[in-house]
């Protein structure tokens, strides 16, 4: 593996500029993925994960979003400082997105095959044949296993079902061979025997196409059995990484014991089960280490400090207080 | 199919508005004071020449019946004499509704796309100056009534810089084409006579430019936060991540859900335009239905008032279909929900 990361974000913040003052969601995100690696990221409802990621491929709206800070580094650019132009040839190519609701996701007064078509026509410089464009749009269809990819292209999103629209979307993503993809919480909004088949689905291309992947979820059940390593966020900021077995086996934060203890059950996306309280507002968050109103450990520093991310062993590191001293070098 | 159905069903609707507007324009104008008849024959005309009249008008048989004459006739086109002009109306109307249809089509298209093309930019530079002088430009066509623009342009374009003709359809010795729709630009390009086109584009122009400034600041509006609004949607944002250029998602798949709302307002616009002609025909000396519908108003000139009235119910529901059939097309979603419903 090559040493230089695929994907390093830098510190990134985020501010949402609304009616009523400015949401501080993003308050300084480091993250890193390299070339082959599978990378979950986990953390309730509203912690700030997809607007990670719509920050990354930076198509978060601005208006009312706006980037204080940060670097987003993509095989050693950044992206927030690159040019429009070259930027567009990173997204879909370099970097590929799954959005998080495949219903909003699709231009509900066009047609599957007219926005498949543009996503392939603007997928390279080349100038495409007829026949190349229909290829390309095909092949993806075919890839996710949609049936009968004719009618499907000549389908509005509002004729297919929730299943079907989840796996337009996964084909649109892949139809420019990224390098990296991003898929937000793919198959939440659909019912569990679907989810299934789509995460298995995901499971089946990632590994065929040896992509590299950031998987977003609220469960961590899900991150167990497709990732390598894992980011636990909580109220945009990043908690604690590890590697996948390791993060199970010895889970260091606080917040990462709660979201431990809610994933058995059922419910699924209920955290709050496992740590009374709820994620902070983001107008006026809580200074120090933004968990500090919910954890059963807080001190004294945790309410004035912000802490660093602490080194507890190889690959496993931890923004707590709990384990300053515990930090080694690695 | 099915939306072949939804319109022909939204067509069946619209006759039994159009009947009762009918009955509404046949009450108002039976309880209207004053005798019909005096006032055709006029204050000095003998009793018996009146009730003669009465008579022939069926002015004493029970409404219901007046009524059932009156609409026999006016599917006929028939709606008596004008007692201002003493011509039929329906002669009347032939003359005077191409010019203001005339107006109203350019001005419609103007209002259309200026309106849309500047709704489009104040929302592709959202909260930039450009933005900001769009907004204010539409803000005030907004609130600026149409005839303030038609002496604005006349004083400016017609008088100070002399750029365009004041009033009036036609110069002096320019020939009128022959008449074929009533529309001369129209019946010019027709009959090939293309400097009798150009003078009279020249003529329509600032007319159709006071009429439409309202309509126009409107659709800019619409469009601009229909499109600002859409602009934040998640489909938006992954177009973009999929690496679509931007200039094809503004022009394409943000600008096609956008114009939904826009059209549905435009279509209505237009045809408001029709009965808010008159004082831009009056000031431009625009020889038009509206400034002749006016005109019956202030006379108490009961048969043209309807059938002025009753034209433009017929526009507004020709209107309100057209405004069905555009955003049918447009949309799939209520394309498709009303195949369904079948
Ligand atoms: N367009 C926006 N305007 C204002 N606030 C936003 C916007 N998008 C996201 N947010 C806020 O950012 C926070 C994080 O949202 P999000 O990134 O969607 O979280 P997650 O994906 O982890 O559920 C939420 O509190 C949400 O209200
Ligand atoms: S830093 Fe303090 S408040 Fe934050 S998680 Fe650790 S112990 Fe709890
Ligand atoms: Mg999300």
């Amino acid at each position: 593996m090559d040493d230089a990361p695929l994907l390093e974000i830098k510190d990134l913040h985020v501010h949402f500029h609304v009616y009523g003052g400015i949401l501080r969601v993003l308050d300084g995100v480091s993250f890193v993925v390299h070339r082959g690696e599978k990378v979950g990221l986990v953390g309730e409802t509203g912690c700030g994960k997809t607007t990670t990621m719509k920050a990354t491929l930076r198509v978060l709206p601005m208006p009312p979003a706006r980037i204080p800070g940060g670097q987003i580094l993509f095989q050693g650019q950044d992206l927030l400082k690159m040019r429009d132009d070259r930027l567009r040839r990173v997204r879909g190519r370099g970097i590929s997105m799954i959005f998080q609701d495949p219903t909003a996701a699709l231009n509900p007064v066009f047609t599957i095959g007219q926005q498949i078509r543009a996503v392939v026509r603007h997928s390279t410089e080349k100038r495409l044949s007829r026949s190349q464009i229909h290829d390309r749009m095909i092949q993806p269809i075919r890839e996710v296993a949609l049936p009968d990819p004719e009618r499907m292209l000549g389908s509005y999103p509002i004729q297919l079902s929730g299943g079907m629209r989840q796996r337009v979307c996964i084909a649109m993503a892949l139809v420019a061979d990224p390098k990296l993809l991003i898929a937000d919480e793919p198959g939440t909004s659909l019912d569990v025997t679907i989810q299934d088949q789509i995460l298995r689905l995901l499971g089946r291309l990632v590994e065929e196409k040896d992509l590299s992947v950031i998987l977003i979820t609220h469960t961590l059940g899900i991150v167990r059995q497709l990732t390598d390593r894992v980011y636990v966020m909580y109220a945009g900021t990043m908690v604690e990484v590890a590697g996948t077995e390791e993060l199970f086996r010895n889970p260091l934060h606080p917040y990462t014991h709660g979201l431990m203890e809610a994933v058995p059950r059922l419910t699924g996306g209920g955290v709050s089960d496992g740590i009374p309280g709820r994620i902070p507002n983001y107008l006026h968050p809580p200074p120090g280490c933004r968990f500090h109103p919910r954890c059963p450990h807080v001190m004294d520093v945790c309410r004035q400090e912000k802490p660093g991310f602490y080194r507890v062993s190889g690959d496993h590191e931890v923004a707590c207080f709990l384990y300053r001293d515990k930090e080694r070098s690695a | 199919m099915g939306f072949v159905t939804f319109i022909g069903r939204r067509i069946f609707q619209s006759i039994f508005v159009l009947l009762g507007l009918s009955i509404l324009i046949f009450i108002i104008a039976r309880i209207m004071p004053g005798d019909p008849a005096r006032v055709a024959m006029g204050a000095r005309a003998p009793d018996w020449v009146v009730e003669n009249l009465r008579e022939q008008m069926h002015l004493n048989d029970p409404l219901p019946v007046q009524y059932g004459y009156w609409l026999r006739d006016a599917l006929q086109g028939d709606f008596g004499i004008s007692l201002f002009t003493r011509r039929n109306v329906a002669d009347d109307v032939r003359e005077f509704l191409p010019a203001s249809l005339e107006l109203v089509f350019t001005s419609g298209i103007i209002a259309g796309v200026v309106g849309i093309s500047l709704g489009a930019i104040s929302a592709r530079y959202k909260d930039t100056w450009i933005d900001g002088v769009l907004r204010m430009f539409s803000y005030f066509g907004v609130v600026t009534p149409a005839f303030v623009f038609a002496i604005l342009f006349l004083l400016l374009f017609g008088l100070a810089l002399q750029w365009l003709p004041p009033i009036g359809r036609l110069s002096d010795g320019i020939p009128k084409p022959p008449v074929i729709t009533g529309m001369i630009t129209v019946d010019a390009l027709l009959a090939g006579q293309f400097a009798t086109f150009w003078d009279a584009f020249k003529h329509l122009l600032m007319p159709a430019l006071a009429l439409s400034m309202g309509a126009l600041a409107q659709e800019a509006r619409i469009t601009r936060s229909s499109m600002a609004d859409n602009l934040s949607k998640d489909y938006i944002a992954a177009e973009r991540a999929l690496g679509i250029p931007e200039r094809v998602i503004m022009s394409r798949f943000l600008l096609k859900p956008s114009l939904i709302p826009t059209i549905s307002v435009f279509a209505l616009d237009f045809a408001a335009g029709l009965s808010n002609a008159f004082l831009v025909e009056l000031i431009f000396n625009w020889p038009g239905l509206s400034r002749y519908g006016m005109n019956a108003m202030l006379r108490k000139d009961l048969n043209a008032i309807s059938a002025v009235i009753l034209i433009l119910g017929i526009t507004f529901t020709i209107a309100n279909i057209v405004v069905d059939l555009v955003v049918g097309a447009l949309d799939p979603r209520i394309r498709l929900s009303a195949e369904r419903s079948e």
